[in-house]
C-alpha cells in the first residue's frame, strides 16, 4: 500500500476545477516529483492534498485513510507535513521558535527532533536566537524545512524548494531532500528545476492541465524523447 | 522643591496612570488587529463593560455585607475578567466569526465593531442610566497616601491614591506575565506566529481557532482590568472609556500594529505626551519670576495645550508618526 495514493483528483477554488484527474502514489521510500508547465497544477495539487482548497471528486488516501478536505491542524498529526514556497518562514520570530511552531501539534518532548534537525542544518544550530527574517534565502529554505520536519512527518511536501536559490544552494537543497528521504521521510515536491530534481526521483510525474502526461521514474522521463522536448526544454 | 513635588504629582504619577490605562487598553487592539486583521473599535466600550461588570459585583458583594480593607471593586477584578473575557468570545462569536467566515474585508469588521460599540453602550445606559457613577460602594472611600517631603524641603506631600497605586502594581504584573506568556508559552509564541504569517502559521498544524480565543480571553481580560482601573481613578459612566478610544489607537500605531510591546511603550509615550502638553509650566518654572527683570512676569497659564484640547496631542504624535515611521517604533504588522 502506497504511503501516499490520489485517484483521478478534481479540484480547484470553486469555479472551474484546475485538477482534472491527477493520479499520484508514493511509498515511504520514494522521492516523487512534479513537473510541468505554469498552470499546469502541480502547486494546486500539493495544496489540494493539503486541505487547502476544495476537492470535488477523487480521492486522496494517506496510510490508507481518506483525508481529502481534511485542515492542516488534523494532517499535520498523521504524519503529513508543508513547505509552502513563499513566505515560509515567521520572519520576526528567532530560528528556534520557527522550529517549535512547527512541532506545535506534538504534545510529547520534541528535543531529540530538534536535535536531529540541527544535526542535518549546522547553520541553523548557530543562528538559532536570530529571527528568520534576518536570514539568507537559502538558510530560510532551510528554517522552513527544518519546520515542517519537527512533527516528524512520515511524507514532507516541498513546493518549489529551490525557487529563488542561487545555483550553489540549489544543489545543497537537493542534496538535503535526499538525505531526509534516506532518514525514513517521503518526499513529493513540485520543482522547476525540472531535470536537476528529476536526476534522482524515484518517481516524477508531468502534469499539463491539470492532467498526468507522463509518470516514470526520473530518470526514465529524462530519457523520454516525448519528455524532454515538450517539458524539459530539449 | 515644592516644584519638583508638584511636577511628581501632576505629570509622573499622572502620566503613568494614563499610560497603564492606555497601554492596557492598546496590548487589546494591538493583539486582535495582529491576529484578526481589523480594528476592533468597540475596545473602549469593552472596557466600560468589564467597569460596570466590576461594579455590579462589588454592589453586590457590599450589599452582602462584606468589608474589605482594599477596594471592593478592585477584590472583585479576577471575576470581572472572566466575565469579560466570556462576553468577548460571545461577541466574536455571534458578530465577527459569522463575517470572517464569510471572507469579509476587514473595513466590514471594523464597521460592525462600531455597531458593536453602539450595543453595548446602548444596553448600559438601558441598565443603568447615562449617570456618574461612584466604583466605591458601600461607603468606601478613595485613599489618598500623602508622602511627607519635608525631609527634603518641600512643604507638600507627594499625593498617590490607593486605586493610583494597586494600577501601577497590576499594569506591571501583567506586562510581565504578557512577556512570559509570549516568549515562553506554547500558545504565546503560537499568538506570535499567526499575527507575523497566519497561513504559514495553519500550514505548521496551529490551531488557529484556538488561538483566536485566546486573543479574546486576553483582550477582554485586560480591557476588564484599563476599565475597572480608570473608573476607580476618575469615575464610572457610559462613556467612560469610548472617549479614550482615540488614543489607545494612536497608541497601538504607535507603537506599531500587532506589537504587544510597541502597544506598551505607545501607550505612555501618548499618556505623557498628553499630560505634558497640558501641564502649566508657570508652576514650575515660578522661581525664574525672581531673575526676570522688573515688570516682566511668567504669564498665570503656561500649558502647551488648552485641557479640553488633550485629545489633539495623541492625533500629533500620530501623525508625526505614520510621516516619520509608517510601521511603528517597533515594526509593526501592517500600518
Amino acid at each position: 500500500m502506497p504511503l501516499i495514493e490520489l485517484k483521478h483528483v478534481v479540484g480547484g477554488y470553486g469555479g472551474a476545477p484546475i485538477l482534472n484527474g491527477v493520479n499520484i502514489a508514493i511509498e515511504k521510500s520514494d522521492i516523487g516529483v512534479i513537473v510541468g508547465p505554469n498552470g499546469a497544477g502541480k502547486s494546486t495539487t500539493l495544496k489540494a492534498i493539503f486541505g487547502l482548497l476544495k476537492v470535488t471528486g477523487g480521492t486522496i488516501e494517506f496510510g490508507g485513510e481518506d483525508i481529502a478536505n481534511s485542515l492542516p491542524d488534523r494532517l499535520v498529526p498523521k504524519g503529513l507535513s508543508f513547505v509552502p514556497q513563499e513566505k515560509n518562514v515567521f520572519t520576526s520570530m528567532t530560528v528556534e521558535e520557527n522550529l517549535e511552531m512547527g512541532a506545535f501539534t506534538r504534545k510529547d518532548d520534541y528535543s531529540e527532533t530538534m536535535t536531529w534537525v540541527y544535526e542535518m542544518f549546522p547553520v541553523l544550530a548557530e543562528k538559532r536566537r536570530q529571527p528568520a527574517g534576518e536570514l539568507s534565502g537559502g538558510q530560510r529554505q532551510m528554517v522552513a524545512m527544518g519546520r515542517a520536519l519537527m512533527s516528524r512527518p512520515s511524507l514532507l511536501m516541498l513546493d518549489e524548494p529551490s525557487a529563488g536559490l542561487s545555483p550553489r544552494y540549489v544543489i545543497e537543497i537537493f542534496e538535503t531532500i535526499q538525505r531526509v528521504n534516506q532518514e525514513g521521510v517521503g518526499i513529493l515536491m513540485v520543482e522547476q528545476n525540472a531535470r536537476q530534481a528529476l536526476a534522482f526521483a524515484s518517481k516524477g510525474f508531468v502534469l499539463a492541465q491539470g492532467q498526468n502526461r507522463f509518470t516514470g521514474t526520473g530518470p526514465e522521463l529524462i530519457a523520454d524523447p516525448e519528455v524532454a522536448k515538450s517539458f524539459l526544454g530539449g | 522643591m515644592d516644584e519638583l513635588i508638584f511636577f511628581i504629582n501632576r505629570v509622573l504619577i499622572s502620566g503613568t496612570v494614563l499610560g497603564s490605562i492606555y497601554a492596557l487598553g492598546a496590548i487589546g487592539v494591538t493583539l486582535i488587529f495582529g491576529i484578526l486583521r481589523f480594528a476592533h473599535f468597540a475596545h473602549g466600550d469593552m472596557m466600560t463593560m468589564g467597569a460596570f461588570i466590576a461594579f455590579v459585583l462589588a454592589t453586590a458583594l457590599a450589599a452582602m455585607g462584606i468589608i474589605l480593607p482594599l477596594p471592593m471593586a478592585f477584590v472583585v477584578m479576577p471575576v470581572a475578567m472572566v466575565l469579560t473575557a466570556f462576553i468577548a468570545l460571545g461577541i466574536d462569536k455571534g458578530f465577527y466569526a459569522p463575517l470572517r467566515a464569510r471572507g469579509a474585508k476587514p473595513v466590514t469588521l471594523l464597521i460592525a465593531s462600531i455597531g458593536v460599540t453602539l450595543m453595548i453602550q446602548g444596553l448600559i445606559r438601558l441598565i443603568f442610566g447615562s449617570g456618574t457613577k461612584s466604583v466605591f460602594v458601600a461607603g468606601e472611600s478613595k485613599d489618598i497616601f500623602r508622602f511627607d517631603m519635608s525631609w527634603a524641603g518641600g512643604s507638600r506631600p507627594i499625593n498617590i491614591t490607593e486605586p493610583q497605586l494597586i494600577m501601577f502594581v497590576v499594569t506591571a504584573l501583567i506586562v510581565v506575565a504578557l512577556h512570559f506568556f509570549l516568549t515562553r508559552s506554547r500558545l504565546g509564541k503560537a499568538m506570535r506566529a499567526m499575527a507575523d504569517n497566519a497561513d504559514l502559521a495553519q500550514v505548521s498544524g496551529i490551531n488557529t481557532a484556538l488561538v483566536v480565543r485566546v486573543t479574546w480571553v486576553i483582550a477582554g481580560s485586560l480591557a476588564c482590568v484599563a476599565g475597572t482601573m480608570l473608573a476607580l481613578d476618575v469615575a464610572l459612566m457610559p462613556d467612560l472609556a469610548f472617549n479614550i478610544v482615540l488614543p489607545i489607537f494612536a497608541a497601538a500605531i504607535v507603537g506599531g500594529l500587532g506589537h504587544a510591546y510597541g502597544a506598551i511603550v505607545g501607550g505612555f509615550l501618548i499618556a505623557f505626551a498628553e499630560t505634558l502638553a497640558v501641564f502649566n509650566w508657570t508652576a514650575v518654572l515660578r522661581p525664574l519670576n525672581a531673575v526676570l527683570p522688573d515688570g516682566m512676569a511668567l504669564p498665570a497659564n503656561l500649558a502647551l495645550v488648552p485641557t479640553e484640547y488633550k485629545l489633539t496631542v495623541a492625533f500629533v504624535i500620530l501623525v508625526i508618526t505614520l510621516l516619520v515611521r509608517p510601521t511603528g517604533i517597533f515594526k509593526g504588522a501592517s500600518s
